[in-house]
């Protein structure tokens, strides 16, 4: 179980938050101008990482907030929290091969 | 007396304190102190089971969690627990066991015929045999399952209570031994929320079962007790005895078993059974200790044969003497222990076998000197007795270790005390995905780096097998981990012991024998799973390679002991045999529980009807006082239909469906999900979430809406109402509205954040009343003050006004079909005014309808459920609801309404169906076919989504979501049911069975 920390109440346990997948992913402003690819690419496909992800976590059993963080997906360590529509902080992450 | 092989005194029991019990439906004594096995071998017990797939008769082999054999049925049912092992299981008084895996009886066993058939039971036989024909393997598994399993699950629901609680601390120390103790003591004095985890009942860990140890000069029992009052004392200090950490998770998270009552012949009633921590720490130390590995010689499991240190520990803790006549074998230091302890309990000790070339050690030097007869270079090359061991034959070993020579020395005795080294226990470290190492010289894995921040090892769990180093580690780790956790370190933890290690060693991972593996003779790597070295090099020579193949191949390491004893031993004779270096073979990956925990706990309190909340409407109390019966809709627990005088649920929902379109219905609407929308940007936002438009929508208008996912699957639909320029209340259905909300926030919070909305579930600030059928409005009109004309409150029409008194907020909206008023009022009215509606509207002949009724009425009219009629993989189109879905502007979902994928003519679209005989009502889920075959598989074109009989149509309807649909309206398809029966239908023209021109509405 993991121990997140929400921007906005501190560190709760895994079960308060909902999981909201890969951050970052902006929905197409002009939705109409992309070939079905493209659309498909936005709607159905997600980096599987091993090592950084950025994902999005909304506090669902507390403040309803959604936020992004950074994980290790190996270690499960997460690296920072930052609000959304932000950049992701400069991070020093593991590699792996 | 309490056993005739009991020592006149010693032990940590209380000798004044007898204890009866049964095992085997005989009576015995034991003493409180006792584990069930202790006192068992005092009463000169080894057998104590069956094995589980030779069913040959085993006996206890340690004295702690790593027990293979000795696994026993606790309690009568329904109270009875199967699996229990003697070793940890507490006796108590009363105490009834049972052995299990025996069939007729423990002495006597049928399944004993498998050992002479052993040589048709390889590893992997049942994937063998019982693979062809495949379709034929439900039938065998059903008859293996039978046959194989442990102990008996009770037949009834578990009549006792268990308990969950979260905890938090900064420093976790698991194993309350000497390093364990001494962490502890570093990091309370420090001031740091320490808990210390003990799996038993006494702190001490293996000093509780060593004859000697000596700590800072006092016996080291002496120690242990200065320690705990010390610990007992601090506030900032929790120690939980009886607890097993059975699980080490992400960033601090534990999962422990406290065993609060089974200790106590009469548990208070208001205590838990067991208790669930859920504990989060900071940092922890493990300090769990190293377990024995036993040797693996030919006939090694035969009843009497028992780890060297398990011996002691029944000697020198329990004052039992395991036998009369020992042998002792070894291939360490350590194993001497078991020889002088003995010697000094009275037991005659006749030879210690060394398979050590020149033994030497502390404890050799010492056996030596008290003139013990000890054979190097020797090997127990088998054993004999049934039910007993009886003897062992002994000869010399061949230089390289690999084979025997010379002439055969027979040797009786009835128990052998046996060493093969030690592993430390890194069970909880490796959950945490900490790294292991192979040390060399000590031939174990030990930890090397954890994973998680703040974890670590220390004492024999971390490789440090001495005394003096297990107190100076855990000084040290306690220490640090405080430190870490910003604690200040308190008084130093100096304490000063002799540091003997079990070196040297010699390791031989299989003893040979005079014969070839495998053939007169077993060598068990695994006893609790039968798993012999013979197993091992037949799946290696069926082409296993991987470790975990290996173990899966022959379930070495499976049992619920999780090859605790064997696991090591498995890896060194693969290593040998690959003639590859052991740790290139590497472990298998650890995983939790480290012994078994109840399921009950899992549950805790949260069962029957704490198990889900229970959502009640402020009307619920009515529908309970006139019969109504119960439906659950998620949480909800909805009125499904109200039966009168006996009417069975078809009866009575026919008369429900009629009554609401002759004159009027009433139904509890309030569970329907509500979300207030405000801010200058409401309409603008939901323009996005629907599929139509909705800016224009004038105040005091509904309109109804479809949501889309953006894969273009409706996701939801419902009516939502302008309140006033900036504000909406949306309805969405009644399982599916905190998805909703929360579907909502996430675009609102995520993808435009610029828009001015607030959302608020008002979902129970509302109850809700529908008044539906051709009266509605004449009694609404007697109730209220709102205008009610068509012309002022037009079908989609809102209003404000008082209802029975109270503020109300009127919908004109129907799922029925019929002139409908859906009336929101506080819900703290909401019996009040249903009430009043009820006495008034007998005039009318009000008649409360349930969901069922609910169903039927929107089915005449083709009006979807979604969840119902949708599964996720049905677009609008496919509904036919092309009608609501906006060409001009964007929304979620819209671009994929395009995709190619979505345009495909075959579809499955959703249609109106009527049987032929208009009597026969199709089964929802029904699959639907062009033609039906003699037998399937045949092409499916699609099923039946809602089928009911309609007493206003007078016949049955149903909806289904078919193939290309839309385009074989008039056609007959065929619905084949369970036992042969088809049943012919025809694709309506239309899925609106009654008022197709909305008439009613109007």
């Amino acid at each position: 179980m993991l121990l997140i920390s929400c921007p906005h109440c501190g560190p709760r346990c895994e079960s308060e938050f909902a999981n909201g997948g890969e951050a970052h992913i902006e929905r197409p402003k002009d939705p109409e101008t992309l070939s079905d690819a493209d659309w498909a690419e936005f709607v159905f496909f997600r980096d599987n990482p091993k090592g950084l992800v950025l994902e999005r976590w909304n506090h669902a059993q507390g403040c309803r907030r959604w936020f992004n963080a950074a994980r290790d997906s190996v270690t499960y360590e997460i690296l920072a929290v930052y609000p959304m529509g932000s950049p992701p902080p400069a991070l020093d992450p593991k590699r792996y091969v | 007396m309490s056993g005739r092989m009991r020592l006149p005194h010693g032990g940590q029991i209380d000798h004044n304190k007898p204890l009866s019990f049964t095992f085997n439906g005989r009576a015995y004594k034991g003493l409180a102190g006792d584990t069930l096995a202790a006192a068992l071998l005092a009463n000169g017990v080894h057998l104590v089971g069956r094995s589980f797939k030779y069913h040959r008769p085993r006996g206890i082999v340690t004295a702690g969690p790593e027990e293979p054999n000795a696994l026993v049925q606790v309690g009568e049912d329904p109270r009875t627990d199967p699996n229990i092992k003697a070793t940890q299981l507490e006796l108590v008084e009363g105490l009834s066991a049972q052995p299990q895996n025996a069939w007729p009886s423990l002495e006597f066993d049928v399944g004993a015929v498998n050992t002479l058939a052993a040589r048709l039971i390889p590893a992997g036989f049942y994937y063998k045999t019982f693979m062809w024909p495949v379709s034929a393997w439900k039938t065998y598994e059903h008859i293996i399952r039978r046959a194989a399993g442990l102990g008996r699950a009770p037949s009834q629901r578990d009549p006792d209570r268990y308990d969950k609680t979260y905890a938090y601390c900064d420093v976790l120390v698991v194993g309350a031994g000497p390093a364990g103790l001494a962490a502890a003591l570093a990091a309370g004095r420090s001031g740091a929320r320490v808990v210390l985890v003990e799996q038993d009942h006494l702190l001490g860990g293996a000093l509780l079962s060593a004859a000697e140890e000596m700590i800072d000069g006092q016996a080291a029992l002496d120690w242990v007790r200065a320690a705990e009052t010390e610990l007992s004392q601090m506030a900032n200090v929790r120690i939980l005895r009886r607890t097993i950490a059975y699980g080490a998770f992400d960033h601090g998270f534990f999962g422990l078993m406290e065993n609060v009552t089974d200790h106590l012949a009469e548990p208070p009633a208001e205590l838990p059974r067991h208790r669930l921590w859920k504990l989060r720490a900071k940092q922890a130390v493990f300090c769990a200790g190293a377990i024995e590995r036993p040797l693996v010689f030919a006939d090694n499991d035969r009843p009497g044969i028992m780890t060297a240190s398990s011996v002691q520990s029944y000697i020198n803790r329990y004052a039992v003497r395991p036998g009369k006549r020992a042998v002792v074998f070894t291939n360490n230091d350590s194993g001497y222990g078991a020889a002088l302890d003995m010697t000094a309990a009275g037991i005659e000790v006749v030879a210690v076998i060394d398979l050590r070339s020149a033994p030497s050690g502390p404890l050799t030097e010492r056996a030596e000197a008290a003139g013990l007869r000890i054979l190097a270079e020797h090997a127990i090359i088998g054993t004999a007795g049934r039910k007993r061991v009886t003897k062992v034959r002994v000869a010399e070993l061949a230089v390289e270790g690999d084979a025997v020579v010379g002439a055969v020395e027979e040797i009786d005795c009835d128990l052998i005390a046996n060493s093969g080294g030690w592993s430390p226990t890194v069970h909880l470290f490796c959950h945490a995905k900490g790294s292991l190492n192979w040390d060399e010289e000590h031939a174990c894995f030990v930890p090397d780096k954890a994973m998680q921040a703040g974890q670590r090892c220390a004492g024999s769990a971390n490789g440090a097998f001495g005394l003096g180093s297990c107190l100076a580690e855990g000084a040290e780790a306690g220490t640090a981990a405080a430190a870490e956790a910003g604690f200040q370190a308190g008084a130093a933890v100096t304490v000063e012991s002799e540091d003997r290690d079990f070196l040297p060693g010699r390791w031989i991972w299989l003893v040979p024998s005079d014969k070839p593996l495998g053939q007169k003779a077993k060598h068990f790597v695994d006893q609790q799973n039968d798993v012999t070295a013979a197993d091992l090099k037949l799946a290696l020579r069926e082409g296993y390679v991987s470790i975990e193949h290996v173990k899966r191949y022959t379930t070495t390491g499976m049992a619920t002991d999780q090859g605790k004893l064997g696991n090591v031993n498995a890896i060194g004779i693969v290593a040998e045999e690959f003639g590859r270096p052991l740790p290139e073979v590497g472990v298998t990956t650890f995983r939790p529980p480290f012994t078994p925990v109840s399921f009950g706990i899992f549950g805790g309190r949260d069962v029957d009807d704490l198990l889900d909340p229970l959502r009640r409407t402020p009307m619920h109390a009515w529908h309970e006082r006139n019969g109504a019966l119960f439906e659950d809709v998620g949480q909800w627990r909805r009125p499904w239909y109200y039966p009168q005088f006996g009417e069975d649920m078809h009866t009575a929902v026919n008369r429900e469906v009629k009554a609401v379109r002759q004159s009027l219905g009433i139904l509890d609407a309030s569970t329907l999900g509500k979300i207030d929308i405000q801010g200058p940007d409401a309409a603008e936002f939901l323009n996005r979430v629907y599929t139509n438009a909705w800016k224009k929508l004038d105040i005091g208008r509904c309109r109804y809406g479809l949501m889309l996912g953006e894969d273009g699957m409706v996701t939801d639909d419902g009516v939502t109402t302008r309140l006033g320029e900036n504000h909406f209340l949306m309805t969405t259905t009644t399982g599916n509205a905190a998805a909703v909300l929360s579907h909502l926030e996430d675009y609102l919070q995520t993808e435009w954040p610029d828009l001015k909305v607030f959302l608020t579930s008002v979902t129970e600030q509302f109850a809700t009343i529908t008044l539906s059928g051709p009266n509605a409005r004449k009694l609404l009109a007697e109730l209220s003050d709102a205008e009610l004309s068509p012309n002022a409150l037009p079908h989609m029409g809102y209003t404000a006004a008082r209802v029975a008194g109270v503020p109300a907020r009127i919908f004109r909206i129907s799922f029925t079909g019929e002139l409908s008023y859906e009336i929101n009022v506080p819900a703290s009215f909401g019996m009040a005014v249903w009430q009043t509606v009820m006495t008034v509207g007998e005039r009318y002949g009000i008649t409360p309808y349930g969901t069922e009724a609910m169903h039927v009425l929107r089915a005449e009219k083709g009006y979807i459920i979604v969840g119902q009629e949708t599964d996720g993989s049905v677009n609008p189109l496919d509904l036919d609801m092309g009608w609501a879905v906006s060409k001009t502007k964007d929304f979620i979902g819209k671009r994929s309404l395009t995709r190619a994928d979505m345009l495909k003519p075959d579809r499955k679209q959703l249609v109106g169906i009527l049987t032929q005989d208009p009597q026969e009502v199709l089964p929802e889920g029904a699959q639907l076919v062009e033609q039906v075959l003699p037998q399937p598989p045949m092409p499916m074109l699609g099923h039946v989504t809602s089928s009911y009989y309609s007493p206003n149509c007078g016949r049955s309807i149903a909806m289904a979501l078919v193939k290309g649909g839309l385009a074989r309206k008039g056609e007959t398809l065929y619905a084949p049911l369970e036992g042969g029966k088809t049943v012919a239908c025809v694709v309506a023209e239309s899925p609106v069975f009654f008022d197709p021109a909305g008439e009613r509405l109007k």
